[in-house]
């Protein structure tokens, strides 16, 4: 296996031992689980130099017997600089949490969730195969939906988990949809050949797979009008929240954009669909930040609104754009972790994320405070900060918008002009002020906690200064999403005075106007939170998806009252009703010839039948329970015999063994159900209904019967699976061959079944018990 | 539960000669009629015939392991199977084969094996899990 392949898999590996690694190591655990992220990172940085002189590393695994479907990985400019903000922040994140959650009966499970969803956010980002890109797209859904429910006891942490799964899976399930048909377009399903047809677009499917993948990163990158589940995810402890719903998660959307620009960027619904949606977005994240009250709230709509000037950037597109996107993208992961970590700290430390009761937390929390107000300047886009340099670079792209240009400008000025609001009023409300004097000392985070904000945040100054470091990291990226891009110099100040300069001197202004009047503004949208909802809110997105659910559930509750009542005969007339009726149908529509010949039956087949006969005669005039079941035995039992009279041993044992655990089975049954007597049998009619039925049964698996052997018996694959037994199977019993190796995913399919049945009898039974104790309790 | 001397006494005897069978068929099975479902079969109906002899708790103590754990470690020694073939390179649950010379005889040990291992245990466990849940119940 490769490298590549063992970067992305060994988070799962580890993840499988990491609670036990935590029960036995307690405190030291964190220490020992962030080794495996630092040593991917490390690892990948060592590819910088080659991806930076344009070799691309690749690695190819095939885990199906298809063409398809390939575990096949390629790192580029762009997969590289996700994959080292992915794995470099899951150390930060992993030692944060040893901090956050120090003391949590189930940290040991939380530090497997999240190296889970590593494996699978560097999955995303490295995937070649469109089919294995999706899997581990779905994985991060999966994961994200166990960190928010993490404190499961909630009502709330419970629902926002769900609908951060529904939201993010339903458009994962149609991104799929759009992957394969890609694949089929491209007559490939790998990215790195996909890429290189643009003659994609000219397939009359093209509209349709766009539209598909848009589904997909739109939802997981929570643009309007699927905005709504990001803040609720707000559930989540916030050291998830700080890395999969700012830093990493969020932004596989963006990803994908960026992966499919190279050809999708020429299609002619691109920029409108992208630039509008971004800019509604921007706009309703900026209003809802300033409506927050709660800090992480707040910051999880200002992520929102990072998110959309990336999505704007993306739909923007070429050479400009996409470094500009490259530079937003790590000048956000910075500051808005940073940002994060520190609301963490404050609510474990000052135990609220309130800002109306927050203040005067400078002295108290000098650490926490230095960070925040760093990470804040970046935010606002005030210089020396990488911030500035990403708003400055928005900005320059904003221009070279063909159409729109004012509008977009201007609400992009609105949108930024608010952030930077936010940030100031994060800084001076919470940290600045007077201290009530009736709270108890609050102190600094202990400093697994308060060392990871300050690095990163040193970090978006350090880049700022010095953003000649990003020069090639962030071309190389741009030349993903735009393979013409060309190398351009990155510097803190334009060499001489320009319009993006001045908007954004604009933006600042409007942002100082808007942080004075924010006391006001806030508490009016506040006041008018509840008419608003009531009002115009009450048919916005979150409302649809409530009704969604709603009317999903009232739904499948009908169906179920109907089709599956509960009464077992009721259920059971309905499933052999609607099977036999279409068996029937079909074999009337098809018309088959039926051949009756009975030459060739030896005198032992004639007695079986009897025997079989008899039986079932038997079940159906007995006057007691046990005599039926012993009746049906009989029956089981002549089938059993007459697999063995045609060889076929496997079956006959199987058929043998089932019969004798179906008697013990039903025998533990029995003794639970009342006694029966010849007054509980049906009236006629229902008898006349269940005979029609079962009549239809036996006919139907006779015609059938007599069908199939009309047609020639085709041996193909059993002369296959006969011939390459011993060679391939190592093994001279065919039957059993089949069932462990050639068909071997089938049979791990019915064992998961049943074990799944298993564990549903088993509830059934002690759910059962359970309530019988209440009952009677209640009784008492 | 049936507190039947001669139920109990030929049920040691029985046991004896159920399990060994079990695994008899088992082992035979890739090159003759059994295998893993047949086995596991034959091995539930020798656990099932104990707790109708001795009462569940007795036979949840002979066993020794849960048949909810068993079902686990079922799936997953399934699971594992398919994966050592990714390790050396092939698809997903490829037969990867040891040809072992022990005392002169071909000794072959291969992941199939080990699969079939997988559904030996779950049939057991699925079907254990099921009687001792009725089981338990009419106490």
């Amino acid at each position: 296996m490769s490298s590549l392949a063992w970067t992305v898999l060994s988070g799962y590996l580890l993840a499988l031992v990491a609670p036990w690694l935590h029960a036995r190591l307690k405190g030291v655990s964190a220490y020992l689980l962030a080794l495996l992220p630092l040593a991917i990172g490390l690892y990948l940085t060592g590819f910088y130099q080659a991806v930076i002189e344009g070799e691309s590393v690749r690695s190819k695994l095939s885990w199906f017997s298809d063409k398809a479907i390939y575990l096949s990985f390629h790192l580029d400019g762009l997969s590289l600089i996700f994959s080292l903000l992915i794995s470099f922040f899951a150390v930060f994140i992993i030692l944060y949490a040893s901090g956050y959650l120090k003391g949590e009966a189930h940290l040991g499970r939380f530090y497997a969730y999240l190296l889970m969803f590593m494996a699978s956010m560097l999955g995303v980002v490295l995937a070649d195969n469109i089919l294995a890109l999706f899997i581990f797209w779905e994985l991060t859904s999966l994961s994200s939906y166990l960190l928010i429910g993490y404190k499961h006891k909630y009502e709330s942490a419970r629902r926002a988990a769900q609908q951060a799964l529904l939201v993010t899976g339903s458009g994962g399930l149609a991104m799929l949809l759009g992957m394969v048909m890609l694949g089929q377009v491209a007559g490939s399903y790998e990215l790195s050949e996909i890429l290189l047809k643009p003659e994609i677009l000219a397939s009359p499917y093209a509209d349709a797979i766009l539209i598909l993948l848009f589904l997909g990163a739109l939802t997981k990158s929570a643009q309007w009008p699927f905005h709504f589940w990001l803040p609720n995810a707000m559930e989540a402890p916030t050291p998830v929240s700080a890395y999969l719903h700012s830093a990493t998660m969020v932004k596989a959307g963006i990803y994908l954009l960026a992966r499919i620009s190279p050809v999708f960027a020429e299609h002619p619904y691109w920029q409108p669909v992208l630039v509008t949606l971004g800019l509604i977005t921007a706009l309703t994240a900026g209003i809802l930040a300033f409506k927050s009250r709660d800090l992480k709230r707040l910051l999880a709509y200002s992520t929102l609104l990072a998110l959309a000037t990336l999505t704007l950037l993306l739909g923007i597109g070429g050479s400009k754009a996409a470094l500009s996107a490259m530079i937003y993208l790590i000048a956000h992961s910075l500051y808005k972790g940073a940002l994060f970590m520190v609301a963490g700290s404050i609510d474990h430390e000052a135990k609220s994320r309130d800002i109306h009761w927050l203040s005067g937390l400078a002295r108290q929390m000098p650490l926490s405070f230095v960070a925040a107000t760093l990470a804040a300047i970046s935010m606002a886009g005030l210089p020396p900060a990488l911030g500035f340099i990403a708003k400055e670079l928005s900005y320059t792209s904003l221009l070279t918008l063909p159409s729109l240009t004012l509008i977009a400008i201007a609400v992009m000025i609105l949108a930024n002009g608010m952030l930077f609001a936010v940030s100031a009023i994060l800084v001076i409300k919470v940290f600045l002020g007077k201290t009530p004097a009736d709270r108890d000392p609050v102190h600094e985070a202990p400093w697994q906690m308060s060392l990871w904000p300050l690095l990163l945040a040193g970090l978006s100054i350090f880049l700022g200064l010095l953003p000649k470091f990003l020069d090639e990291i962030g071309y190389e990226g741009a030349k993903s999403i735009y393979p013409a891009a060309k190398l351009s110099h990155l510097h803190l100040f334009p060499e001489s005075f320009n319009t993006p300069l001045l908007l954004s001197l604009i933006t600042i202004g409007l942002g100082i106007l808007l942080a004075f009047i924010w006391r006001p503004f806030h508490r009016w949208l506040e006041r008018e939170a509840d008419s608003i909802e009531r009002g115009w809110l009450n048919c916005g997105p979150a409302k649809w998806y409530q009704w969604g659910l709603q009317d999903l559930e009232r739904l499948s509750l009908w169906q179920l009252k109907t089709l599956q009542s509960g009464n077992i005969r009721r259920d059971l007339l309905t499933i052999f009703g609607f099977s036999f009726t279409l068996t029937l149908v079909s074999l009337w529509r098809a018309n088959p010839s039926f051949r009756l010949d009975f030459s060739g039956l030896r005198i032992y087949d004639f007695i079986l039948v009897f025997l079989m006969l008899a039986g079932a005669f038997t079940a159906m005039r007995a006057r007691t329970r046990l005599t039926a079941i012993t009746a049906l035995g009989a029956v089981g039992s002549s089938v059993a015999l007459t697999f063995i009279t045609y060889a076929a041993p496997d079956l006959a044992i199987t058929q043998f063994m089932i019969e004798t655990l179906l008697v013990i089975i039903i025998a533990l049954v029995l003794i639970r159900l009342p006694s029966f007597s010849t007054d509980d049998l049906s009236p006629t009619p229902k008898r006349i209904r269940d005979a029609i039925i079962a009549g239809m049964g036996g006919l139907s698996i006779c015609l059938s019967m007599l069908a199939i052997l009309n047609y020639p018996l085709n041996t193909k694959l059993s002369d296959y699976f006969a011939e390459q037994s011993v060679p391939f199977g190592q093994g001279h019993n065919i039957v059993n061959v089949i069932l462990v190796d050639f068909r071997g995913i089938d049979t791990m399919g019915e064992i998961t079944v049943l074990a799944i049945a298993a564990l549903g009898i088993y509830a059934l039974l002690k759910f059962g018990k359970f309530r019988n104790e209440k009952n009677e309790k209640e009784d008492d | 539960m049936l507190q039947s001397v001669i139920l109990q006494t030929a049920t040691r005897l029985l046991m004896a000669l159920l399990l060994l069978l079990s695994i008899w068929l088992f082992i035979r099975g890739h090159n003759q009629p059994g295998g893993g479902f047949i086995g596991g079969l034959v091995g539930a109906s020798a656990s099932a015939l104990y707790t109708i002899a001795y009462g569940v708790s007795e036979a949840k103590r002979a066993l020794r392991i849960q048949p909810k754990a068993m079902i686990g470690l079922g799936l997953s020694s399934a699971v594992l199977s398919g994966l050592i073939a990714l390790f050396s390179g092939h698809p997903f649950l490829t037969g990867e084969w040891l040809k072992l010379h022990i005392f002169g005889e071909l000794v072959k040990l291969g992941t199939p094996m080990l699969f079939d291992l997988g559904v030996y245990l779950v049939v057991v466990g699925v079907v254990l899990m099921v009687i001792f849940a009725l089981e338990e119940e009419n106490v």
